[in-house]
């Protein structure tokens, strides 16, 4: 499907089915014949394969074609091309894969993207104007506070949300609301640093 | 991930009606799911996305708090009113996972979170729980997480909700919605010892949505609190944890109510332990009879005899913030 066919019906596509109950139907493990009952109530709008999945990133509207499978964290890297969000794990666990939904900071991989449409998803390529630097990124670099840059863009990311929170009032409480975010290279120090130095700036 | 077929109602009658259907599940946040579903540890066919339906936010009504339950675990953690008449769940619930996955957590998701076991969470690895009837490796195997109470010889998982064990303790009640109608569920009788099925960990039937939970606001919980020991200072599952709401009267226990977490495969919330406080000064001697109470019936394995002492330290840390002397 071209982009220019992008549009509300096309969310709609071959495989999305539309208030189709023997679809859906099909789709789980039920013997045909079986429960007719449950398919009377099949609601619109059940997605089996792939479809159209609006997704609002940085302010623009996104239509990749995605399996429900598919998690917030592959179709912002694999399917969109936004490739500042990174995958370490996978599981929830370190952090890298950190963006903003609706302001709150969220797990990228913890959730699908079938479940975010209709959101404004910030990612880390949405922070900059231009030149100009989010005032978190810039505290980053002068705080020296990355060595190899992996889990970066998720500690950028997880800092506007702990800023925001207002849990950035001490040292202490920036180690505990900046937990979900693992560095491998251990640049704790300076990212409390840089949590602290921009938690001052954007008061 | 096997592919699956997603569907976002929003209606619960309608969310109760497919989610009835086996294959079919509902996602809450998708902080635990999404991860058993990568694992392998879970298949299923048909996701029901329950986030649209009217299931979110607190009421406070008279001696009790409504919790939805699709709450977040970080707005109920913040929410006046729980922080002021139930600190035990705020605390409980921000020793929990971390600050992103706090925003996308559910409550009910929480309470159905399954085990860390790492035997259940390894598709490779037999296990009693996901596969019925293949063997519990964890018995004679690496244990160090496992129960050392409840536990029987098909499966020694601990249950790692720090949210079930504050509910426990607080005797909170858990209201569902299924096809065949509304009812409610004491937390007391909301798991189920794993016995030789533990694959079923809870009284709920396919597809029965947990629509809000109800904790009772009573001066008992106004003083309480949670403690929980883990392996690094924070974002790590509890290896012992302890809901603890004590009243205290001229320094004489009046009233108690204990749960611990990291010991069993449910919150556990032996009486013994409640007894051997209440009707006594909160002194060393009150204290270590309950702690012996809560670990008689021990049976510690190979790597996890630790939590025999370790559990009852927790209490006496816990039960010293109520004026008790170790
Ligand atoms: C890295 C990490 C660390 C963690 N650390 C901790 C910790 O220290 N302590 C702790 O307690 N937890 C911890 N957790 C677990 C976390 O709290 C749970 O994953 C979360 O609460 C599950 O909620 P959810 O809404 O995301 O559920 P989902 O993942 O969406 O669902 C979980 C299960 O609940 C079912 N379900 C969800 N809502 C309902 C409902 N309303 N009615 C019926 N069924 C429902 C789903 O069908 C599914 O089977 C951690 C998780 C991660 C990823
Ligand atoms: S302890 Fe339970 S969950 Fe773990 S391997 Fe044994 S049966 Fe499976
Ligand atoms: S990739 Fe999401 S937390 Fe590690
Ligand atoms: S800078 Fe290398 S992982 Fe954090």
């Amino acid at each position: 499907m071209s982009s220019d066919e992008i549009g509300a019906e096309s969310t709609a596509t071959r495989r999305t089915v539309l208030r189709a109950g023997v679809a859906a139907a099909a789709a789980a493990p039920i013997a045909a014949g079986q429960d007719t009952a449950a398919a009377d109530t099949e609601p619109a709008g059940t997605q089996t394969g792939p479809a159209r999945v609006p997704l609002k990133v940085n302010g623009r509207l996104h239509e990749p074609e995605l399996e429900p499978r598919v998690t917030l964290l592959d179709a912002l890297r694999e399917r969109i091309g936004l490739t500042g969000t990174k995958k370490g794990c996978d599981r929830g666990e370190c952090g890298a894969c950190t963006v903003l939904v609706d302001g709150r900071r969220i797990k990228s991989c913890l959730t699908l993207a079938v479940m975010q449409q209709g959101r404004e998803i910030t990612t880390v390529e949405g922070l900059a104007h231009g030149e100009r630097l989010h005032p978190v990124q810039a505290a980053f670099i002068g705080n020296d506070a990355l060595q190899c840059g992996f889990c970066t863009p998720g500690q950028v990311m997880s800092a506007i949300g702990c800023i925001e929170e207002g849990h950035a009032g001490s040292d202490a409480e920036i180690k505990e609301w900046m937990s979900g975010n693992l560095c491998r290279c251990s640049c704790y120090p300076n990212i409390v640093a840089a949590v602290r130095q921009a938690a001052r700036e954007l008061r | 991930m096997d592919d699956f077929a997603y569907t976002r109602p929003d209606r619960p009658q309608v969310a109760v009606a497919l989610a009835a259907r086996p294959g079919a599940r509902f996602v809450a946040g998708g902080t635990d799911l999404l991860n058993l579903m990568k694992d392998g540890a879970e298949h299923h066919d048909h996701l029901i996305d329950i986030n649209a339906l009217p299931l979110s936010g607190l009421r406070k009504v008279e001696g009790r708090i409504e919790i939805g339950a699709l709450s977040r675990m970080s707005d109920v953690a913040a929410h006046p009113a729980v922080r002021e008449g139930l600190p035990v769940l705020s605390q409980a619930l921000l020793a929990g996972a971390s600050p992103q996955v706090r925003n996308m957590a559910s409550m009910g998701g929480n309470l159905l979170q399954r085990t860390r076991c790492w035997y259940f969470r390894d598709a490779a690895m037999p296990c009693n729980k996901r596969s019925p009837g293949s063997g519990c490796p964890a018995i004679k195997g690496q244990n160090r997480r496992h129960a050392i109470v409840g536990g029987s010889e098909h499966c020694i998982a601990v249950h790692p909700s720090d949210l079930a064990v504050a509910l426990t303790a607080l005797g909170a009640t858990v209201h569902t919605l299924s096809p065949r109608g509304a009812r409610s569920i004491p937390m007391a009788g909301f798991y189920l010892s794993p016995g030789n099925t533990p694959h079923q960990e809870t009284v709920l039937g396919q597809g029965e949505l947990i629509t809000r939970i109800d904790v009772p606001v009573t001066p008992l919980a106004r003083g309480s609190r949670y403690v929980k020991l883990r392996e690094r200072a924070t974002f790590e599952f509890a290896l012992v944890s302890v809901a603890a709401l004590v009243r205290t009267q001229g320094g004489v226990v009046r009233e108690a109510g204990l749960a611990f977490g990291g010991i069993a495969p449910r919150p556990w919330r032996p009486a013994a332990v409640e007894e051997a406080l209440v009707g006594r000064p909160l002194d060393a001697a009150a204290i270590k009879a309950a702690g012996a109470a809560l670990v008689r019936d021990a049976v510690p394995r190979e790597h996890n005899a630790f939590k025999v002492a370790l559990v009852q330290r927790a209490l006496a840390e816990a039960l010293g913030e109520f004026g008790g002397s170790r």
